[in-house]
Order: structure tokens, then sequence, then C-alpha cells
């Protein structure tokens, strides 16, 4: 119980210094800190194939790559555009509405006040795999042709253009 | 295993409707005050984790398993969506020289 409110800290800390910070490359660095509580935030929910998931593909792959591409432009400080402080003040209160909006809406649930796990094992591996290849076996191909056209679009999108270099 | 099992059925789920609408906001909120496109599109990440951890809290509480398995779904699309645009930012620096979405208004008139 208390280490739920404990990480949920560690969360909201993290990802509110990945949107302050000046520097690019510590709001990266930031930003695996916050994927990393979420992962214990999976392991707390007894989601242990997502917790597996994503520690690997949000914190290995898709940091990864953000840190590549970081570095290949030499960003630091002195470069990093800033809005005016009006904007920002703007921004916030937007912010802070909406989630005034969102939690004024929960209170008015009342259905929600549930606090049981019926079946504790559904987000074990071999649980989710076996629905994952019963009930959502098209998806999960589909999944494949997606991930295939985003490598095709990324690398024809990255390569540099013949024609200028000539 | 019990241990963690008797530790999620002490926390309402009510709380974890607000905490993931506390880290949405925070992912609205980076989106309005940066220019930086780098910094934008990690504002993005943080709002798709932060549905991600709802759909997977209404999964445990509800026993559906249907919920973790659309949070696979959405982590695979992040996967792609991440490298398509950081392709195009790549692409825009190249042109550019700069990752301030503010040059970017050749589309306006």
């Amino acid at each position: 119980m208390i280490l739920f409110y404990l990480v949920s800290l560690l969360t909201i800390t993290f990802s509110l210094l990945v949107i302050f910070t000046k520097n690019p490359i510590y709001s990266v660095l930031y930003l695996i800190a916050t994927f990393f509580t979420f992962t214990i935030h999976y392991v707390l929910l007894n989601a242990q194939f997502l917790a597996v998931v994503n520690f690997i593909v949000y914190m290995g792959a898709i940091m990864v790559l953000f840190l590549f591409v970081l570095m290949l432009m030499n960003l630091n400080k002195e470069t990093e555009p800033m809005k005016s402080n009006l904007i920002k003040i703007i921004a916030v209160i937007a912010g802070g509405s909406l989630l005034v909006t969102l939690v004024g809406s929960f209170k008015q649930l009342s259905t929600l006040g549930i606090s049981t796990v019926d079946k504790p094992e559904i987000g074990l591996v071999e649980n989710l795999g076996k629905v994952l290849f019963s009930d959502f076996l098209l998806p999960f191909e589909v999944s494949s042709i997606l991930l295939l056209s985003a490598m095709v679009g990324a690398v024809l999108l990255a390569k540099k253009d013949k024609s200028e270099n000539g | 295993m019990d241990n963690f099992v008797s530790t999620i059925q002490t926390v309402p789920l009510n709380h974890y409707l607000i905490l993931s609408s506390i880290i949405f906001t925070i992912g609205v909120i980076g989106v309005l005050i940066r220019r930086n496109a780098i910094i934008i599109f990690m504002s993005v990440e943080l709002m798709l984790n932060a549905v991600n951890l709802l759909l997977t809290a209404f999964s445990a509480y509800s026993g559906d398993a249907a919920g973790q398995v659309f949070v696979f779904f959405i982590m695979a699309l992040a996967a792609a969506e991440v490298a398509v645009g950081l392709a195009i930012i790549v692409m825009v620096y190249r042109n550019t020289s700069s990752v301030d979405i503010n040059i970017l208004n050749r589309l306006k008139w």
C-alpha cells in the first residue's frame, strides 16, 4: 500500500522533471527513470508480462532511439528554444483545468470503488500468451505488418537524398 | 507473489485513475510549454504511458485479460510511431538545422 504511493510520488516527480528541465539530454534520462517507475507499477499490479515488455521495449528500444537522435543533433542548453513566460503560465493553467475537470468527473463515479482482484494470475506470461494467440491472433499478425511498414517508412525518411549529394 | 496481490487489494481503483490523469496532464502541459520537437515527442510518450497504466489497472481490477493485450498492442504501436516520428525529426533537423517547431510554419498562410 505505502509502496504504491511512494512509487506514484516518484513517477510524478520524474515526469515533472522531464518537461521542466532545460537540457534535452537530462530530459531523456528523467524519462527513462519515469518508465522504470511505470515498470514497478506493472509489477505491483501483478502484470508481469507487461512489466517485462515495458522494460525491454520502452527503456531498451525507444529510449536508446531518443538518445541516439539527441546525440546526433548536438543540442544543449544554449540552443534550447523556450517559450515566453506568459505562454508557460497560460499552458499550466489550461493543464490544471483539464486535471480538475477529470478528477471532478471521477468523483461522480461510485461504481469504481471496487478494490478486489478476482483472478490475480491474468497478467502472467502463460495466461496472456494463451489469450494473445487465440482471441487476438489476427490483430497480432496485423501488428507485424504495421511494424514492417514503420521500418520501411523510417528508413525511407531518414535516408539522404541522392540527387542533392550528386 | 501473494505479497504483491495483497498490496494492490488495498489500493482503491480511484487512486490509479487520479495518478493516470496527473501524468496525462503533465504530458499535455509538456506539449504546450516546450518548443523543442523531441521534448514534445517525449510528452506524447508520457501521455501514452498514462493510458497504458490505467488500462492495466482496469484489467487487473476487473479480472479481464483483454485490457493487458490492448496495452501490448499500444506498446507495439508506440514503437512504430517513435521510429517514424524520429525519422521525420531527423529530416527536419537536416533541412533547417534546428528542432524548433516555430520554424515549421510554411503550411501556414
